[in-house]
């Protein structure tokens, strides 16, 4: 039965942002998801730099989709992908310099992350683009919200603050925006450090289970 | 069947040159961009150490490597900036790297004034431990700026240690290592300021 457009896009949105979040249900791209949340804005700058590839990528191999064969179609992902990361990373270095100092060690990292070729394999690959983009804009979001929340229980526990250095990413007048929510506060290592970014993800996972079984009729 | 061959050949084949297309124009259209970017940060964090008012050479075009793997931390040239007013050499500003911090290299920028005192100091890259090494940034703490004014007889060479070692430089709790190697670091730079002045500022720009 064809979906009207709509319903098209309800669920797209839904899957990418709740039902299949990458970075809490299909639990791909966790090495970037790992490494630089500690705190929120690091988590909302990759989470950004992410969703730009992932519209980028969805919206080039959507339109390609005709043309490539089936059986080289992972080789012209990983081309294409890798092409348009390195894009993004040139021009974000020329255009937002200031932005790039930040991201800058993040966006080689998005290569690494199997959500984008996922992405293209899974949903790009098959659909028009006007829902590829969507897809690709909605995944990207759903990982941010992954990211800027693994970030905030690490940033809190860690280092007792929430969005430091907010100024890296929205200029001098940003600078306000921290919040220090435990004066001083020690910091807390474990939080900061590797094994904390596995915790708050099991906590974070555990907590959408929770919410899942809470909603769902028994 | 052929058909198929050549078309998979040929897919494959303009892939890869609308890919290396794509990045070698954007990488050749936005360079010179890029390169004016890194100049102007470059500047402000030199700008940083030395106040603008101080010298009036173009610095970051003034600039000479060195290579002492003992003193300036690194088998690599070290780039050097010379600030000059009228002609005259008023600062350097090393690029150098202490070696042994918790996590490897720490990179700085050591300025010091042509009578051997510190200008400044600013860590600009590390992989100290975040809340325990981390306190050598000037963002997360003053620490960095306890550097300025001292000179190789202020305090003299059993001072330049942190305290717990015996100097008057503080270290950090529950991290020693980090700071330790720092403060060698930039007594080590003075040292080589100390020995090698004359050839700083003497020879031309390279
Ligand atoms: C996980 C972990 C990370 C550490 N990171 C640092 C660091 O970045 N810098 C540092 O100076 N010490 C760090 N330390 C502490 C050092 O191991 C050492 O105990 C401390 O510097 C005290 O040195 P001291 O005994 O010579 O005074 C760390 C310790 C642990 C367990």
């Amino acid at each position: 039965m064809p979906q009207s457009i709509t319903s098209q896009y309800i669920e797209i949105t839904q899957d990418a942002l709740w039902r299949k979040n990458v970075g809490f249900v299909q639990l791909i791209g966790l090495c970037p998801l790992m490494a630089v949340t500690s705190t929120v804005i690091n988590g909302l700058g990759l989470g950004i730099a992410t969703m730009l590839t992932l519209i980028a990528t969805n919206t080039v191999i959507s339109l390609m989709r005709g043309v490539i064969p089936d059986e080289v179609r992972l080789p012209v992902f990983v081309i294409l992908i890798a092409a348009i990361v390195t894009v993004i990373e040139v021009f974000t270095k020329a255009f937002y310099y200031d932005l790039y100092l930040i991201l800058g060690i993040y966006i080689p990292l998005i290569v690494t992350n199997c959500a984008v070729i996922g992405r293209a394999e899974a949903f790009a690959f098959k659909n028009p683009v006007g829902q590829a983009i969507l897809d690709g804009f909605m995944t990207g979001m759903g990982f941010t919200v992954a990211l800027v929340l693994l970030g905030g229980i690490r940033e809190l526990l860690g280092y007792g603050t929430l969005f430091s250095q907010a100024e890296l990413m929205f200029g001098e007048s940003a600078r306000v925006l921290t919040v220090t929510v435990f004066e001083h506060y020690r910091g807390f290592l474990l939080a900061i450090l590797p094994p904390g970014a596995f915790f708050g993800l099991a906590l974070l996972i555990a907590t959408k289970n929770w919410l899942d079984r809470q909603a769902s009729p028994r | 069947m052929v058909k198929q061959i050549i078309k998979v050949v040929l897919v494959l084949t303009l892939s890869t040159i609308l890919g290396t297309g794509m990045v070698v124009f954007s990488y050749q259209w936005t360079l010179p961009r890029i390169i004016a970017n890194e100049r102007m940060t470059l500047l402000s964090s030199l700008n940083v150490i030395i106040d603008k008012e101080h010298y009036d050479n173009d610095l970051t075009n003034d600039v000479r490597h060195f290579v002492d793997s003992d003193l300036l931390g690194t088998t690599e040239p070290v780039m050097v900036y010379r600030a000059r007013k009228n002609g005259q050499p008023v600062a350097a500003v090393f690029n150098s790297v202490a070696p042994d911090g918790y996590n490897g290299n720490i990179y700085l920028l050591i300025g010091i004034y042509l009578d051997g005192r510190v200008a400044g100091v600013r860590v600009t890259a590390h992989q100290e431990t975040p809340a325990l090494g981390d306190k050598i940034e000037a963002k997360r703490s003053p620490w960095i700026l306890g550097f300025a004014g001292h000179s190789l007889t202020d305090p003299l060479e059993t001072g330049w240690k942190v305290k717990k070692d015996g100097g008057i430089f503080d270290q950090f709790t529950g991290a020693t290592i980090t700071p330790r190697s720092v403060v060698k670091a930039v007594r080590n730079n003075l040292v080589f300021f100390q020995q090698h002045r004359q050839q700083i500022f003497e020879t031309p720009a390279q």
